[in-house]
């Protein structure tokens, strides 16, 4: 018990050096826990990125220089929350789904902190904010990119774990394929992992074998584009970052994980003092996501056209999930012109209409 | 051509041949080294230093032949320690082998910072001119990159010098009785040396194939437990070279079969595809322990046991 | 030239001196490596060592040395009977996520009934689950002879498998709106494995690793057994004539180390982790091989090196966050100091003997 109270008396006196939430700070720390190293080209290198547009934007008011790379899910996750806690971190950034729990058990221990939880959608306590990107609305566009290129119509898309993340991107990009055209088909393999170069360049590998002319991928290697660069013809897409490299082709667009514009804004909020409690699922408009240049391998009125694509989704005029759009199996799901809404895509488990094939479960 | 589910046999093939190159070299190397009589768990960390090191070879001399050689240096470089403190200082070596991969992992990351995001130059294929062109052989046999060929030599190469030559001799002499080899005059210690570093270089070879052909690029921890594969290969090839080519070419195929079955639209559920070069694997183990003779699954009897001239 | 001699006993003083002297040999070689990579030595070593015991927040990093040397210990100590007997579980990672799964699975099917014997019966279904993993590569060994290492090693991949399923199927928490994980522990008190004292890190599973560790050491001292166990390693033939079965010494070796990781992996999905996820394991199974070996398969001594392994893992941790050091570079330090123990482990046996010349011409050998 002792401890506890002890614990508590911490939080009490960082509580105190700084006031209560609402105010204005002179200076803030800004702390980041990284599920993999930063060197993974990827999903936490974008994320780092993040952070050094936070460096960049404030200068000396915000010290930004701690991060933790590679913490695993779990207690460890929670004594390294709890260290950035105690060491005087004023707003931390926690950017794993699978940070979850430890998140707001860490942040119900520290009201003043404030804690910014990634991918997630629980806020237990006032103090616990959640961000996540609309990745389907890139993947509608690159989807239509897809459709228009491939001439086999045979497209392929490497999916990581069964997820409502991953499905809303393979159903986005399906029915954005179809609808420019028809004859699309869609092969899906599951890595079954974020993150194997080898087995994700076997499955590129499997998915043009089966005739496939256009990977989608929803794994974080630049393994795929590599694969697919062996065999001419092949296209594909940069995931998480802009895999720039394998410009013009295989990689003919991308979509960015673009993390820096909401971190700037949060932390802002914290030094102007009008920092809230909110669960943002920000998209194309709000710049999370951003489409990576369309390269010249691609015909310019495709190009023209995927840029509107992005610009009307944007903008907010257009909707990925409008219907009429049905199930797997046939069934309705969204009427003429109705647009999903927020809950039914979070927790998407399904594949529309058109897409062969079961969900593992 | 035949096709099995959708799925072309020829192009199976070819794809496994490439798929199976890095565990292949890594497990031949260990099995060398097992032969002597030394346990190596390392092969993780020497694969990934080889895969670091070959990378930045290249990309620094811009020739990949160059980078392979620089993977098999960082590879043997790495196993020098493991030589080190179980030849020299008798360490454990079950423990010293999970400490190197340990060290590996950490120190490839390092090295590798800034070397995200390259592209290593291309390593092209072997030109085999009219014969790319047979249908379904040549497709299957003849499209690969030199390293494809060059790691059935060495099984061929190793195959041979364990069987038929002195040195093979010697090596299994001192795997099987290192007091014996002693008495007669060998020096245990060195010649376990040169095999670990083999092991090294091949372990790194291997780790080089992943960065520099099969994924081309660095990212931290991109061997992601091919060494472990590597380490359950020469197992279950029960220390026989040849049998590490089909251990691998088994596991390989299995793996990119599962994938292709799964962009074919295979019925088989997903969750079992993915776990079936494992059960599949054990299972063909199984059934070959069982049927044959016992003694011609042991292990090198020396195994793990660490070697002190006491005079 | 400097040779080895073999000490007729093991030297008591180098048992003792080894770690000390290896630690503070890391520290000069690992400082090199901090120094090259621009960050202040001494800093980054009192951060990793001092700080956690003794430093600001040391009153809660004491702690978590136990939660993160808990599941360390308890797989570790399971594994060394097994080494000792020369039977070789390389897969306590799988039984560890076999413990979690099993248990777990038992805990949520009878949720959210509260009951005092929920949680027991949650720990015997998670010791049956790691012992039932390990029991497939021991009875392939003892019916058809097949080499364990590689069956304890693919289980792991199987197991992991099997844990992807879990998350994602039929454990997931069915009010996390299709997410993956199942529910959280914390939130189900009944199956819950809270701090038994409250910020002091200690949960049932650090209470069974010590407990096991004592029993183990008198097994190994008193009982005949432990006797039986030893001479299998030392002199499988003698063990033989000593009556010992040798199936039977498989089965029970791998399935007590089974049992024990499949324990860790219980009290740690009930407790510090609080649910199935598809990334739950963290490599437990692995690092617990190390330690076993650190310990010199010794009960007690795998208690120290399961402490000191935790204390580099926090400790390099908050090197980590506070100075930024990259954190390969504590990888590649947890890697050094394990060298360095391994290395100077060899005083324990031997003494180091200066050959010189004159003596070798005097025919002294």
């Amino acid at each position: 018990m002792l401890k506890r109270t002890l614990l508590a008396t911490a939080a009490l006196g960082l509580g105190l050096a700084f006031a209560g939430g609402a105010n204005a700070m002179d200076k803030v720390k800004a702390c980041f826990v990284y599920v993999g190293p930063v060197g993974d080209g990827g999903w936490t290198f974008q994320h780092d990125q993040g952070r050094l547009d936070v460096i960049a934007a404030f200068g000396d008011k915000v010290d930004a220089s701690t991060f933790q790379e590679n913490v695993p899910e779990g207690a460890d996750a929670e004594r390294v929350l709890t260290q950035m806690a105690l060491g005087g971190c004023n707003i931390i950034f926690t950017t794993s789904f699978g940070y979850m729990d430890a998140t707001n058990a860490v942040a119900a221990k520290f009201p003043d902190v404030k804690f910014e939880h990634a991918t997630g959608y629980k806020r237990d306590s006032a103090n616990v904010s959640t961000y996540n990107a609309r990745f389907y609305e890139g993947r509608a566009v690159t989807g239509t990119i897809a459709g228009r290129m491939t001439k086999s119509n045979k497209i392929g898309y490497i999916g990581s774990f069964p997820i409502p993340e991953v499905i809303q991107g393979i159903n986005a990009s399906f029915i954005h394929a179809k609808k420019v055209n028809p004859d699309v088909t869609m092969s899906i393999v599951w890595a079954y992992t974020w993150f194997d170069p080898a087995k994700e360049a076997d499955a590129a590998k499997a998915l043009i074998e089966q005739g496939v002319d256009v990977i989608l991928q929803h794994t974080d290697s630049t393994a795929p584009l590599a694969e697919a660069a062996k065999t001419p013809g092949v296209i594909g897409f940069g995931q998480a970052s802009d895999m720039a490299e394998y410009k013009p082709s295989p990689r003919v667009s991308a979509i960015i994980d673009n993390w820096g514009p909401y971190y700037v804004e949060r932390i802002g909020a914290l030094l102007d003092g009008t920092y809230e409690q909110k669960d943002t699922w920000a998209g194309i408009g709000g710049g999370e996501v951003k489409i990576g240049d369309i390269t010249e391998a691609v015909p310019a009125e495709v190009k023209a056209e995927a840029e509107a694509l992005a610009a009307s989704i944007g903008d907010g005029s257009y909707h990925p999930f409008t219907g009429p759009l049905n199930k797997q199996d046939g069934s309705p799901w969204l009427a003429d012109g109705v647009v999903a809404n927020d809950g039914e895509l979070a927790g998407m488990m399904f594949y529309v209409e058109g897409i062969v094939g079961d969900i593992p479960q | 051509m035949m096709d099995f589910g959708g799925i072309n046999p020829a192009i199976l093939i070819a794809s496994l041949m490439v798929a199976s190159v890095p565990i292949m070299l890594a497990a031949l190397g260990e099995l060398v080294v097992e032969k002597s009589g030394v346990l190596n768990l390392g092969v993780e960390g020497m694969m990934i230093m080889g895969a670091i090191c070959g990378f930045i070879t290249a990309v620094k001399t811009g020739n990949p032949y160059l980078g392979f050689l620089g993977g098999a240096a960082g590879g043997a470089a790495l196993s020098l320690i493991f030589a080190f403190l179980t030849q020299s200082l008798l360490a454990n070596q079950v423990a010293t082998g999970l400490a190197l991969t340990m060290f590996g992992l950490g120190l490839s990351s390092l090295m590798g910072q800034g070397y995200n995001g390259i592209k290593p130059p291309l390593t092209g294929v072997v030109p085999f001119g009219p014969l790319r062109d047979i249908p379904g052989i040549g497709r299957m046999l003849f499209s690969h990159d030199w390293m494809v060929y060059f790691s059935i030599g060495v099984v061929a190469a190793t195959w041979y010098v364990l069987k038929y030559t002195r040195t093979g001799l010697i090596i299994r002499a001192v795997g099987e009785s290192h007091d014996a080899a002693h008495a007669l005059g060998y020096k245990v210690n060195r010649i376990r040396l040169m095999c670990i570093l083999f092991g090294g270089a091949m372990a790194g070879l291997g780790g080089a194939y992943i960065s520099l052909i099969r994924v081309p690029q660095w990212t931290d921890g991109i061997t992601a437990g091919a060494g472990w594969i590597a380490l359950a290969i020469v197992v279950f090839a029960s220390w026989k070279p040849l049998r590490v080519l089909i251990g691998a070419y088994l596991f390989g195929g299995i793996t990119v079969l599962q994938l292709n079955l799964q962009a074919a639209g295979s019925a088989i559920p997903v969750e079992y595809l993915s776990m079936s070069p494992y059960l599949i694997t054990i299972l063909v183990l199984v059934i070959m322990s069982s049927g044959k003779g016992r003694t011609a699954l042991n292990a090198p009897a020396a195994l793990g046991q660490n070697f002190h001239a006491s005079r | 030239m400097i040779r080895l001699e073999k000490r007729p006993l093991p030297s008591q003083f180098w048992q003792v001196a080894t770690p000390i002297v290896a630690v503070i040999m890391t520290m000069f070689a690992g400082g090199l490596m901090f120094a090259t990579l621009g960050k202040n030595p001494i800093e980054v070593i009192r951060t990793i060592f001092w700080d956690p015991l003794f430093g600001e927040f040391a009153w809660y990093l004491r702690g978590q040395l136990m939660v993160k040397a808990g599941p360390l210990i308890l797989i570790a100590i399971g594994l060394s009977l097994g080494f000792r007997a020369g039977i070789w579980n390389i897969g306590a990672e799988g039984q560890y996520i076999m413990g979690a799964i099993c248990g777990a699975a038992v805990g949520l099917a009878v949720f959210p009934t509260e009951n005092r014997l929920i949680f027991p019966v949650m720990i015997v279904a998670g010791a049956f689950g790691g012992w039932a993993w390990a029991m497939i590569p021991a009875i392939l060994k003892t019916r058809f002879n097949t080499n364990e290492i590689l069956v304890s090693l693919m289980l792991v991949y199987v197991a992991q498998s099997i844990l992807a399923m879990a998350a994602l199927g039929f454990l997931r928490n069915p009010e996390g709106s299709g997410f993956p994980g199942s529910r959280n522990f914390s939130s189900y008190p009944a199956a819950a494995n809270p701090e038994i004292i409250a910020g002091s890190g200690l949960h049932w599973g650090g209470v069974f690793a010590l407990i096991t560790a004592g029993l183990l050491y008198i097994l190994l001292q008193r009982h005949i057994l432990g006797f039986q166990i030893k001479l299998a390693g030392q002199a499988p033939r003698a063990a033989r004539f000593h009556g010992v079965v040798p199936e039977k010494l498989v089965v029970l070796c791998m399935g007590l180390s089974g049992a024990l990781a499949g324990l860790a992996g219980l009290f740690e999905v009930t407790g510090p982790a609080g649910q199935i996820s598809i990334d739950f394991n963290a490599g437990y199974g692995f690092t617990a091989i190390i330690v076993a070996f650190l310990g010199r398969l010794n009960p007690l001594g795998i208690v120290l090196a399961g402490l000191l392994m935790a204390l580099t893992y926090i400790g390099g941790e908050m090197a980590a966050t506070n100075l930024g050091l990259p954190s390969a570079a504590v990888q590649a330090f947890q890697g050094m100091l394990l060298f360095f123990l391994l290395a100077i482990d060899v005083m324990s046996n031997y003494r180091l003997r200066l050959k010189s010349t004159a003596a070798k011409m005097l025919g002294v050998k």
